[in-house]
């Protein structure tokens, strides 16, 4: 198998800031330019016709009683699956499905779908601004505040739930506060209520406006100048540009030169577009380290199967066809609006078990029955192999598999089957 | 399966060493749970064809089992095994503590949650350890660092692999070695990833793979190696070899369980609707749809020396007793059907269940009914071979570190009997150093 540099970055550059392309698609970027590419990524322009066919589920944002609707959760699931199927700007999306991971809030505590849209919109509206927007909106989120108790904390007996994660996953990192710092910060979150409508109001009697001492400084902390503080000290911006590299660019400790230009381009506006754009530009990620180095998270597997192939979701949440989605989706182990804890996904080989391979199986058969494959089947089979990698974007096949398909060479099905579960396909 | 491949590209890829596996750590809270019914007339592996390996090598009778059950959350030991009599105990916690006449007394001033009936018919039977104050030097807060520690052992430095891992790493590298170490859904927790090898896990519900023809040939052809793989494409490579070896021995198992949970139900095919349903499959019945796969494959003599199962939900913040006893219902129900499943199989007398969690939690209640994360807590040892009654120092309530308990007994101790005693491994081999045994067993 020869491979053409240059067309592979390209597709690379497709895989990790949206959900995959077409060869078509691929060979329209190369025209394009790599940088081109990634400006029109980061920097869209116009309005995307595929969210605007998709628009959310108009669910009142208040408190569900306690049994929840499931069929409202599963039109939740359905649409952000038919809209990261549907949209010609991806990276929108997949910005938001990181955040996703990053804040990870579940409908299985939180109850109310209507929270967990409306906390999935303001990831996607803040999510390519200031990190610290986002973050300071996170804290008041109402489905954020059910998630980590803070809706309740009081004076009296500090919860330390939000405060804990707050630093440990959202801003800082382990090993940047102390145990002590979690019980202060705990104390500056107190005293707020979420009314049934979502409005989180301070009650000043259960806030505790006492001097609190947060790593190193002491003063009246309450959330917002809590929030301010963290996000100052020096060991935020080096996690969170950490975390994005270790989910859009490769796993392992964030290379220092590359660690070094990423800060540079977040800088003190916390700017995550101009992050990504770096980052998509930075001569690791462009470099053969890079190339391959991911494991498909199974969301970004789903969805790139059902782009490439066409099938449409529908958005009532109902049909057997959102059953299958959802059944791959659970077996696969991630089910959006369903992260497992706080801490969000595993990432990488912890992707590929036996179990996952069979519900993959079962999964791309499903896939092929409902997908569009006239490019395979409109080819002779002797083009087939070289029509399904175009089909699926896939640079080359290797001998490997490209002997392993050759074996179903005149059975269009079964050969888009084996593809979808080739090696080649299942990496990022 | 070629072993020597699969062992020589884990070396290369360092794949325990990533974080794959520690952050897979995370993943298992909530264990995700599925059944692979996507196709349901799709081919299926005959019950008729027996796994290779379960044929050739079964479970010896008299080897150990062990099953590990991971509460994933961090499970309030003070809710658990409760010391009702000491006042210190409902002063600290009000609105969450039980009275002398709710818990299911154990004697010595403590009772188990009353959720957990048939864990105290265990107890009065003396089936059923309790192994009390068990931590670690310089308790760690964080439920992902805190749970890395107890699966890889390792309290000072972080490790990449798992303290089961490494006893696989430790075993024959033979045709079985994936085999011996099984998780059952959908992801693999780092307990049981090695240095040069990891567990295999098994879905819940049967596996299906393509019959004999074309599209079976190339599916096996996926699997094997390729040098043009990058290490990641190396590793699904591996994933399908590993599949197709774990689908034959399995299968028999796996159908067995299946037809068991749909004679149960009676209502139809539950798992194909828990599989498309994530709050069912998550919750209500995720622990014991794990358990009954586990319950079969050991009665199917296949020769898995340890399971892994988990559940999660135990960060109890707010509203904790509702939530922490529903918890303990679910698992009380789930370990006992399985105690009984096993009782009459040929493996019953050699089955250990062993119940633990990240930390216990903070003495005192927080303002939500809740707790905070604390550290040391009971680990409960279950089944035939286990010596019944109370092990360790229960923790003080008043001598407190910064509002925590004091650990009595150091986890490595409880690794180190069951490494011995189920397993017949060298304990100081798997844990860098030897400690002392517990008479649990």
């Amino acid at each position: 198998m020869s491979i053409d540099q240059n067309r592979s970055a390209v597709a690379h550059l497709l895989r990790r800031a949206g959900f995959g392309a077409s060869g078509a698609e691929i060979d329209a970027a190369v025209k394009a330019g790599y940088e081109a590419t990634v400006s029109a990524l980061v920097a869209p322009a116009g309005a995307d016709p595929g969210a605007a066919a998709t628009p959310p589920p108009d669910f009142p944002a208040v408190k569900a009683p306690k049994k929840g609707d499931a069929q409202a959760d599963y039109q939740m699931v359905e649409w952000w699956l038919g809209r990261m199927a549907s949209v010609t700007q991806p990276l929108v999306e997949k910005r938001t499905f990181f955040f996703h991971g990053h804040f990870a809030t579940s409908i299985q505590k939180v109850k109310s779908p209507g929270f967990m849209v409306q906390q999935n919109q303001t990831m996607r509206t803040l999510g390519g601004g200031d990190f610290g927007a986002l973050a300071h909106a996170m804290v008041r989120d109402p489905a954020m505040m059910l998630w980590l108790d803070s809706a309740g904390n009081t004076l009296k007996a500090p919860n330390e739930n939000l405060a804990r994660e707050l630093m440990e996953l959202f801003t800082l990192g382990v090993g940047n506060y102390s145990e002590d710092d979690v019980r202060a910060g705990a104390r500056a979150l107190t005293g707020w209520r979420l009314d049934p409508d979502g409005k989180a109001t301070l009650v000043p009697k259960l806030h505790d406006d006492t001097p609190k001492t947060i790593l190193g400084r002491t003063a009246n902390f309450d959330d917002t100048s809590f929030v301010d503080w963290i996000l100052q000290q020096p060991a935020s911006p080096k996690f969170v540009t950490a975390r994005f590299w270790a989910r859009f660019g490769m796993p392992g400790p964030i290379p220092p030169d590359v660690s070094g230009r990423l800060l540079a381009a977040y800088g003190p506006n916390r700017d995550i577009t101009a992050l990504l754009r770096a980052l998509f530009l930075d001569p690791v990620f462009r470099g053969p380290q890079a190339r391959y180095a991911l494991v498909k998270q199974p969301t970004e597997y789903v969805v790139g199967v059902l782009r490439a192939l066409k099938i449409k979701v529908s958005a009532n949440g109902d049909s057997k066809d959102d059953e299958a989605l959802r059944a791959a989706l659970t077996g696969l182990g991630q089910m959006p609006f369903y992260p497992p804890n706080v801490g969000g996904w595993p990432e990488g080989t912890a992707w590929l078990t036996t179990a996952a391979a069979q519900t993959r199986f079962g999964f791309a058969e499903w896939a092929v029955s409902k997908g569009d494959l006239s490019q395979v089947e409109n080819s002779s089979p002797s083009q087939r192999i070289d029509a399904v990698a175009h089909l699926l974007g896939v640079d080359a096949f290797s001998d490997r598999s490209a002997s392993a398909l050759n074996e179903v060479v005149a059975n269009p099905q079964q050969l888009v089957t084996l593809a979808l579960l080739a090696p080649e396909y299942l990496v990022n | 399966m070629d072993t020597v491949t699969r062992r020589r590209f884990l070396e290369l890829s360092g794949v325990m060493s990533t974080g794959a596996f520690a952050a897979a750590c995370s993943s298992s809270h909530g264990h995700p749970v599925g059944a692979p019914t996507l196709t349901p007339s799709g081919p299926q592996t005959s019950g008729a064809q027996l796994g290779a390996a379960a044929q050739h090598a079964p479970l010896a009778a008299g080897q150990g089992v062990l099953v590990l059950v991971t509460l994933y959350g961090g499970n309030d030991g003070l809710n658990t095994v409760i010391p009702y009599a000491d006042p210190a105990y409902a002063g600290s916690r009000p609105d969450l503590a039980y009275s002398a006449s709710q818990v299911l007394d154990l004697g010595q001033g403590l009772g188990f949650n009353p959720a957990m009936t048939g864990l105290h018919q265990m107890w009065q039977r003396k089936l059923c350890a309790v192994v009390r104050g068990v931590g670690y030097p310089q308790p760690n807060h964080s439920h992902f660092v805190s749970m890395d520690i107890w699966q890889t052992a390792t309290p000072g430095e972080p490790t990449g692999s798992g303290w089961l891992g490494r006893w696989l790493d430790a075993q024959p590298d033979d045709q079985i070695r994936a085999l011996k170490a099984v998780s059952v859904g959908g992801t693999l927790p780092p307990v049981l990833g090695g240095t040069k090898t990891a567990g295999s896990s098994l879905p819940i519900g049967q596996f299906r793979l393509p019959k004999p023809g074309p599209l079976d040939t190339g599916f096996t052809g996926l699997g094997q190696p390729s040098s043009q793989d990058s290490p990641t494409a190396a590793y699904a490579a591996r994933d399908v070899a590993d599949l197709i070896t774990v689908a034959k021995t399995f299968t028999p198992a796996l159908a067995s369980a299946q037809s068991a949970a749909g004679a149960k139900g009676a209502k139809g095919d539950k798992a194909t609707k828990a599989a498309g349903n994530p709050a069912k499959a998550a919750k209500s019945s995720a622990l014991a749809q794990q358990l009954d796969i586990v319950a079969e494959c050991i009665n199917a003599s296949v020769p898995t020396r340890v399971y892994s199962v988990s559940l999660g939900g135990f960060d109890t913040h707010s509203a904790e007793k509702g939530t922490q006893s529903t918890l303990w219902g679910e698992v009380d129900k789930a370990v006992t059907d399985f105690q009984n499943a096993i009782a009459a199989g040929p493996h019953g007398k050699n089955v250990v269940t062993v119940l633990y969690t990240e930390f216990g939690r903070r003495v005192h209640a927080n303002a939500n009914q809740g707790t905070d994360h604390g550290t040391a807590g009971p680990v409960l040892v279950l089944g035939e071979p286990v010596n019944g009654g109370f092990y360790g120092e229960q923790p003080s309530l008043t001598d407190l570190d910064d509002g925590d308990l004091k650990f009595s007994t150091d986890f490595r101790s409880v690794y180190a009997t069951l490494l011995d005693k189920v397993l017949g491994a060298d304990p100081a081999q798997i844990l860098g150093q030897d400690q002392p045994r517990i008479a649990f067993l």
